[in-house]
């Protein structure tokens, strides 16, 4: 795709950054979509219709509105705050999520860069999630979000446990970090003579492992049932409480970026990536990209369905269920997953 | 360059362009790195040096990147990010926004720091001009994981094992130490 861009652009330091914009795109276009699903999803799970007026069609332009009016917005920044933090949180939780979209093999056509450690690299960028909520909350004085900031880096420090746990389980069975290598592996329908090669079919153990990842990707970027850095019962709005206007903004872009990331990561891990589900039927790099997309939009339409059918937890219970139950079962089921690769 | 024929060698001036955009990211994370690790010493708020200290040490990783060890820079990024989060839990649970008037880091021992920290400069210095730079390019940028673990898990598997064991003894004594109003009575 470079050396595509390269070729109808004169400049090459240009087309280098063209490419690099390719994923900022799609979060752009993804987030509008994503957030008017959510209250599409939100209104029909509670049988109401949602936005239905902007831009006629089922109330499609509501977001695009919605962030409009966010632009025009003043700019308030508290006079207590500490004001280069409080300004510089917003940019670093985006950058910070961006960066990580770096390594996801968007079809087989695209990767932003295909380096060995891809995994590894995803997993280190994405703990500067953290220290930019921590940021926000503690640069905006205000006892609500530091009580959430505080929740963020409990909640993101116990729950990364069981995620590379997980994820290191599809990496033994994988034997590579790379994600394109990882994709690539999953191409084919040999199991059961039908079933595509993609590695929950492959190994049982698998199974349970995305369902760990399933729950923690959940607690990750902090969506109910484990939405506590920002339960509007307790803590008004957590960390985000101080912020208003376009900062608040990149506040949500962060954090459907992040919803997208994991999603993309869990299909990619466990659903195959950009394979096509039908063998060499509908695919190449435009049906893989689709069919990504796809698989992507259908793990964040389920935590929708998951934010609007379950109540919250409570912090301690946050606590339980990572410490005492997913971390132990995420390593035993590590240890299965290795003994199963071994036998077969 | 529009019509060139894809898949061939970067020509000569390519790889000046490319030095030269490397040259300009070094220089631009030296500034990082240096700034941000001036700003964590000068300041006289824990909380704001801690975070000057993330941008220092996630400059020293971009640094890494430019070096080709790509595992470094991750792992770098990786543990000083959540040990620096720690750091800054630390600094919020001393100190908050309303009393840092009450409680500012203070210099001390000014005499003997400036004689270490000159004496470990002048070394530094020495070692600068005495070393013999050479810059290779390795020819084969596939990044040095596979590498590493070979290693890790043969040559050097004592030595990997024996940090494994220190850091479980330093997990348990931190909960030892945590937990000991408990079980004393």
């Amino acid at each position: 795709m470079l050396e595509f861009l390269e070729n109808i652009i004169p400049s090459s330091p240009v087309a280098l950054v063209v490419f690099a914009l390719f994923p900022m795109v799609i979060i752009i276009v993804y987030a509008l979509f994503a957030i008017w699903l959510e209250r599409k999803v939100a209104g029909f799970i509670q049988d109401r219709l949602g936005p239905m007026r902007t831009g006629g069609f089922h109330g499609w332009a509501q977001t695009i509105a919605d962030m409009l009016k966010l632009i025009q917005k003043e700019d308030i920044i508290p006079k207590d705050a500490s004001s280069f933090l409080f300004k510089l949180a917003p940019f670093m939780i985006f950058t910070a999520s961006y960066a990580a979209f770096a390594v996801i093999p968007f079809s087989s056509g695209y990767i932003g860069s295909n380096i060995n450690i891809g995994v590894f690299y995803l997993l280190a960028i994405t703990s500067f999630l953290t220290i930019s909520i921590i940021m926000a909350s503690w640069a905006s004085n205000n006892k609500w979000s530091l009580v959430g900031g505080m929740r963020t880096a409990a909640q993101m420090v116990s729950y990364e446990v069981p995620t590379i746990v997980t994820v290191l389980s599809v990496l033994i069975v994988a034997g590579s970090m790379n994600l394109m290598t990882i994709t690539e592996m999953q191409t084919g329908n040999d199991i059961m003579g039908f079933l595509p090669n993609w590695f929950i079919f492959q190994n049982p153990f698998l199974i349970v492992a995305f369902a760990i990842f399933a729950i923690s990707m959940l607690a990750e970027s902090h969506r109910v049932p484990f939405d506590l850095p920002e339960s509007e019962s307790e803590l008004v709005a957590g960390y985000q409480t101080e912020y208003s206007g376009m900062r608040w903004g990149m506040f949500m872009l962060a954090e459907y970026a992040d919803m997208l990331l994991l999603s993309l990561l869990g299909a990619t891990l466990f659903f195959g990536g950009w394979n096509s589900p039908f063998g060499t039927f509908m695919s190449g790099p435009i049906w893989g990209f689709g069919w990504f997309m796809l698989k992507g939009m259908l793990l964040v339409f389920v935590m929708m369905w998951i934010r609007w059918t379950l109540p919250r937890y409570r912090v301690d219970q946050l606590m339980h269920i990572c410490w005492s139950i997913l971390i132990p079962l995420s390593f035993v089921n590590f240890v299965l997953v290795a003994l199963w690769e071994m036998i077969f | 360059m529009p019509g060139k024929p894809a898949n061939d060698k970067p020509t000569y001036d390519e790889a000046n362009r490319l030095m030269e955009l490397s040259a300009i990211l070094f220089y631009a994370f030296t500034v990082l790195t240096v700034g941000s690790a001036a700003y964590m010493v000068f300041s006289k708020n824990i909380v704001h040096a801690a975070f000057a200290l993330i941008f220092s040490l996630s400059g020293v990783a971009a640094l890494y990147v430019l070096l080709y060890a790509d595992f470094v820079a991750a792992t770098q990024i990786l543990v000083y990010v959540g040990g620096i989060l720690i750091l800054i839990l630390f600094g919020i649970m001393l100190t908050t926004l309303d009393f840092t008037e009450n409680l500012k880091t203070v210099t001390v021992n000014m005499l003997p720091a400036s004689l270490l920290s000159g004496a470990v400069a002048v070394l530094l210095l020495y070692v600068f001009f005495a070393a013999e730079w050479t810059t290779i390019v390795p020819a084969d940028r596939d990044g040095t994981m596979y590498d590493l673990g070979m290693m890790l898990m043969n040559e050097y598997l004592l030595p990997f094992q024996i940090a494994g064991v220190l850091l479980l003894v330093a997990i348990i004594g931190a909960l030892l130490m945590s937990t000991r109003h408990k079980n004393e009575p």
